[in-house]
């Protein structure tokens, strides 16, 4: 049978830069901040500070944004067509979360060209919790077709504080849509930009594969772990001068870089099965520290946290 | 007599979740009602994703009207102490009667509440119930969960309709207002459904492509599935849990076939079929030879515009690219031999006093070895202890790192794939068994010694530090390890010296050498195991249906730890009490005891030492029994113990537990003919004696078989 065939758009399907600009352009018309990536390795989107300390705090906001997401355990090379240490997360937060939150995602898939007559979407049981970020929310993975493409939560705790009032997060997992949209069964085949191949046109491939095979020789092989410890101590002791000095953002963005070292220093696997349980609640620690401070700067924190 | 029809829309309600709130809204409604004087009748509950739904059939229109009396302060009483009454009662002064009570006049308010409406009562109790839904998770949302007192529901509360008849019982809670409007599937039918009433209600919503009973949707997974296979010429494997969980997930259920790659039925078929069920919600499929066939049934929630056939397409590559991961994992396990394997188990914890689980391979590979050196498993004690040290390494393999519960069974497809002799793989395979009652228990040799020791292992150690099961709580299911070693024994009739086994585990704690304090704590620990295994017996056999008192009296023998001969010992004792010689020797023991307790047998001992022995049968007996006047009774007792007590005595040492039943059976006749003939409490002390002692070595050997104190009746 031929691939294309099946894919989900019944004219040619999207590109994967088109996917983001149409989710660009629908969550703008929704009210959304369209923010750009923020400028650290992160693990996941929600680590943006968009979305964690917004989340906390009864300002309402909206906002939505791709952000690259680092996970240097889950690299292979370039060699695996569905596992990569970096690919790309689009991320909706809007707080409080609107009644008709799941309607207005169903229809962002629509305009991506997913047709929900011809589909089978659905919403499956999936809480979220993040020990690093003391956080927890209810919610669901969202299934087409039997493939999980989106992760959508309600936030209940960030930071061990009530979410007051509660945000409801959208996480689309760019490639495997796009895969899923133009029928690909390697990301590396995915078309990024549109064009025929020979006329400008450029794949997933031609952008990131030698990214992910360097990547992976130096996040599993050649990182210098010596280098790596001092980092993850460098990050936490900044950490905690700016948490004396009361500045909870950069205090957040150290919490941040210190989680990504662990990460990388679990990659080279220098971090024995009792370490890792310390080195994670020393990283929650300042990632709660840094809410913490985030409340109190803005005189959110009657109560404390949780 | 009026119908009531409630429907809680929400968003997407956890499959697993639906059956136990469907139970708690019945359940609710029902205290809710009764509490303010409403009864109910018939009451159906359902469930969708989005909906949990009860119908309650002829509600009365009003509570009936109830008439009250409240006995107020006596005549005379200070103003504010009448006052304060009538308020309370709500009613006027005016309204008070004076009644006599024994000789005093007292203040008596009559109350008659009249019959409230019943859609008044469901106005107050439907807020209460929502409120109060026991929900395992609940949370908040949108606007008003600016306060964390806003309403909590599973998932988003959307709307509610509560119907009385035809007309809306009107409430608001959450900011949502009750009312008769509801929505249809959320794909097949758009803008909002007006339901009439309770009996238009399932049907308006089916015209909408929602089924409202989830045993229906059930029924129309089971036969949809089952028809899907046929067509394919294939036949399903049936999982009730998985149709039950596909009827929560959908409102418009439709099963659809779809095939993955033949290839990738190299994979152990638990593994596709674990991989399909566990991520994917799919059905499997069997071939008419048994064989797992290349083909699965998803449950969509629409009737797709073309049939389903993009939604087969993508299902169908989903679970390629997941079989393509389990592949993956099954050839890269394989090209490490699970000897190579052994090494990372040295990084996994078993427990922190206990060390790694490399350690605890150790222990187990030297207790395999032993049980079967010493002849108590007939294996070969090279193969069980080869087996001990592989039954552990497919933990650090990739395929149970993905899927923990194959633990075990990737272990014996590897050790197979690796040419291992197969009683190594098959013990590798099948050493967590038996899991649990009713599990299958296994009898080779290997496999039992490997498991025996592995739950040996794990009891020992436990109690080696302390962590013994205490009340409910048996964090490393000891409990289940003790009757794991129990049915393996049993099963094989398997003669386990339980006192050396325990104290060989114990005692297998690394190298190091033991001082007298590790040897108190050990004997200490050994004790307690042994009575730990006394009463899960105790627990088993009484489940089983033996009487307990039966397993107490032959327990209170003591000395006993070879499982197979007290459960033998066990069996034929309820073999024999069940018959009448056992009631009456019953009869006469209990008779003979009560004499003996009554008696200053201390007395009696004082003189006649032998009489404690039971070795009765000395010089003294002797010259007893040439007395003129002793009763033949008592001779014939004398000879029937003289008989009986070798005869036993010979049948417990060759187990022949029957055999020993019948020798006290012989007792019975003499026994009863003597309490008929002779007073035990002769005037004459020597006679005396003798009748104590003749009685005494009737209980003795009585005791021989077993305590029959501990024996009610």
């Amino acid at each position: 049978m031929d691939q294309k065939s099946e894919s989900a758009g019944s004219q040619k399907a999207m590109s994967f830069q088109d996917i983001i600009l149409t989710l660009h352009r629908f969550w703008a018309d929704q009210g959304c901040v369209i923010l750009q990536p923020y400028d650290m390795e992160m693990g996941a989107g929600t680590f943006h500070t968009a979305t964690t300390l917004r989340a906390l705090g009864p300002d309402p906001w909206n906002a939505a944004f791709v952000q690259p997401c680092r996970r240097p355990t889950d690299g292979r090379y370039g060699e695996n067509p569905n596992r990569l240490q970096h690919y790309y997360q689009y991320q909706v937060i809007m707080k409080p979360s609107p009644g008709d939150i799941q309607q207005l995602y169903l229809n962002s898939l629509v305009a991506i060209g997913i047709d929900p007559m011809l589909h089978d979407i659905r919403f499956v049981e999936d809480d979220w919790e993040s020990p690093t970020l003391g956080a927890w929310g209810l919610g669901w993975e969202v299934w087409c077709d039997g493939m999980e493409v989106t992760q959508f939560t309600y936030f209940q705790q960030m930071g061990g504080y009530d979410c007051k009032p509660v945000a409801g997060e959208l996480t689309y997992g760019l490639e495997r849509l796009a895969m899923y949209i133009q029928g690909v069964d390697s990301v590396y085949d995915l078309d990024f930009n549109g064009r025929p191949k020979g006329a400008g046109g450029v794949s997933y491939g031609d952008v990131f594969h030698e990214n992910e095979v360097q990547q992976s020789t130096w996040n599993f092989e050649k990182a210098d772990t010596a280098r790596l410890f001092e980092a993850f101590k460098m990050a936490t002791a900044e950490c905690e001068n700016c948490l004396n000095e009361k500045l909870p953002i950069p205090a957040y963005e150290q919490a941040i870089k210190a989680s990504h070292i662990f990460n990388l220093l679990q990659a080279r696997g220098v971090i024995s099965v009792q370490e890792r349980a310390a080195y994670m609640g020393r990283v929650r620690d300042l990632a709660k520290g840094a809410c913490a401070s985030w409340m109190d700067k803005n005189g959110w924190a009657e109560g404390g946290a949780a | 007599m009026t119908d009531f029809l409630l429907e809680l829309r929400s968003e997407e309600i956890p499959a697993r979740m639906q059956a136990g709130a469907r139970a708690d809204l019945e359940k609710l409604f029902v205290q809710h009602l009764a509490d303010a004087g409403v009864k109910t009748g018939a009451i159906m509950v359902y469930s969708t994703p989005r909906r949990l739904i009860l119908i309650a059939r002829d509600l009365p229109d009003q509570t009936e009207a109830v008439s009250e009396e409240a006995k107020g302060p006596p005549e005379g009483a200070p103003d504010t102490a009448i006052d304060g009454f009538c308020r309370k009662n709500a009613v006027e002064r005016s309204d008070l009667e004076l009644r006599d009570v024994k000789g005093r006049m007292t203040w008596f308010a009559v109350i008659n509440r009249p019959g409230r409406s019943t859609a008044d009562v469901l106005a107050e109790a439907m807020p209460a119930i929502i409120r109060a839904f026991p929900w395992p998770k609940s949370q908040r949302w949108g606007v008003d969960s600016i306060s964390t007192e806003s309403l909590r529901w599973v998932r988003p509360l959307s709307g509610i309709i509560a119907l009385l008849g035809g007309e809306v019982v009107a409430f608001e809670i959450g900011g949502i207002a009750s009312g008769r409007e509801t929505m249809g599937h959320r794909f097949h039918h758009s803008g909002p459904i007006t339901i009439g009433n309770a009996d238009d209600y399932a049907a308006k919503l089916r015209a909408a492509h929602v089924i409202v009973d989830h045993a229906e949707r059930q029924d129309m997974i089971r036969i949809g599935a089952k028809a899907a296979a046929d067509a394919a010429g294939l036949t399903l494997i049936a999982d009730e849990g998985l149709v039950i969980e596909n009827a929560g997930l959908t409102e418009w259920p439709v099963p659809l076939l779809g095939r993955f790659d033949a290839g990738f039925l190299d994979v152990p078929p638990e593994v596709i079929q674990l991989t399909a069920r566990v991520n994917q919600k799919y059905f499997v499929c069997e071939q008419a030879s048994g064989m797992l066939a290349n083909a699965f049934v998803c449950t969509a929630n629409i009737d797709a515009s073309d049939g389903g056939k993009a939604i087969v397409a993508g299902n169908e590559k989903v679970l390629a690219a997941r079989l393509s991961d389990a592949k993956f994992f099954w050839e890269l396990d394989q090209k490490t031999p699970l000897a190579g394997h052994a090494a990372k188990l040295e990084r996994i914890t078993f427990h922190e006093k206990l060390g790694t689980v490399a350690d605890k391979v150790e222990r187990v590979a030297k207790l395999a070895r032993w049980l079967c050196e010493e002849g108590i498993v007939k294996g070969d004690a090279n193969l069980a202890e080869k087996a001990a040290r592989l039954c552990k390494t497919d933990l650090v393999t990739e395929m149970v790192g993905e899927f923990p519960e194959l633990q075990g069974l990737m272990g014996g497809y590897y050790a197979a794939k690796e040419g291992l002799d197969p009683q190594v793989a098959e013990a590798i395979r099948d050493h967590y068994k038996p899991v649990g009652q009713g599990d299958e228990v296994p009898t080779a040799p290997v496999t039992v010694a490997v498991s025996l020791a592995d739950k040996l292992d794990n009891i020992a150690q436990f109690f080696g530090i302390d962590l013994r099961p205490t009340g409910s709580k048996d964090p490393f299911a000891l409990r289940r390890a003790a009757l794991g070693v129990m049915e393996l024994v049993v099963k094989s009739s398997m003669r386990l010296p339980l006192t050396e086994a325990v104290r060989g585990a114990l005692a297998i704690r690394s190298s190091q050498s033991m001082t007298d304090a590790d040897i108190h704590r050990l004997d200490g620990s050994a004790i307690d195991i042994l009575n730990f295994f006394a009463d899960r017996l105790k627990v088993q056999q009484r489940e089983a249906g033996v009487r307990h008192d039966l397993i107490d009296a032959v327990f209170a023998l003591g000395g006993e730890d070879d499982l197979v001969r007290l459960l033998a010992r066990v069996k034929a004792l309820q073999s024999f009490m069940d018959s009448e010689d056992g009631a009456n020797l019953l009869a006469g023991y209990k008779r003979a005891a009560n004499i003996l307790k009554q008696a200053d047998v201390s007395d009696q001992n004082a003189r006649h030492p032998e009489l404690v022995s039971g070795s009765i049968g000395g010089e003294w007996m002797l010259k007893q029994v040439q007395h003129d006047d002793m009763d033949k009774t008592e001779l014939d007792l004398l000879a029937a113990l003289d008989a009986a007590e070798p005869k036993a005595a010979a049948a417990i040492e060759a187990e022949r537990f029957e055999d020993a039943m019948a020798a006290l059976a012989s007792l019975r006749g003499p026994i009863d003919a003597f309490f008929d003939n002779v007073m035990v409490n002769d005037p004459d002390p020597d006679k005396r004696a003798f009748r104590m002692g003749l009685l005494t070595r009737f209980r003795n050997a009585v005791h021989r078989v077993a305590d029959f104190s501990k024996i009610e009746g």
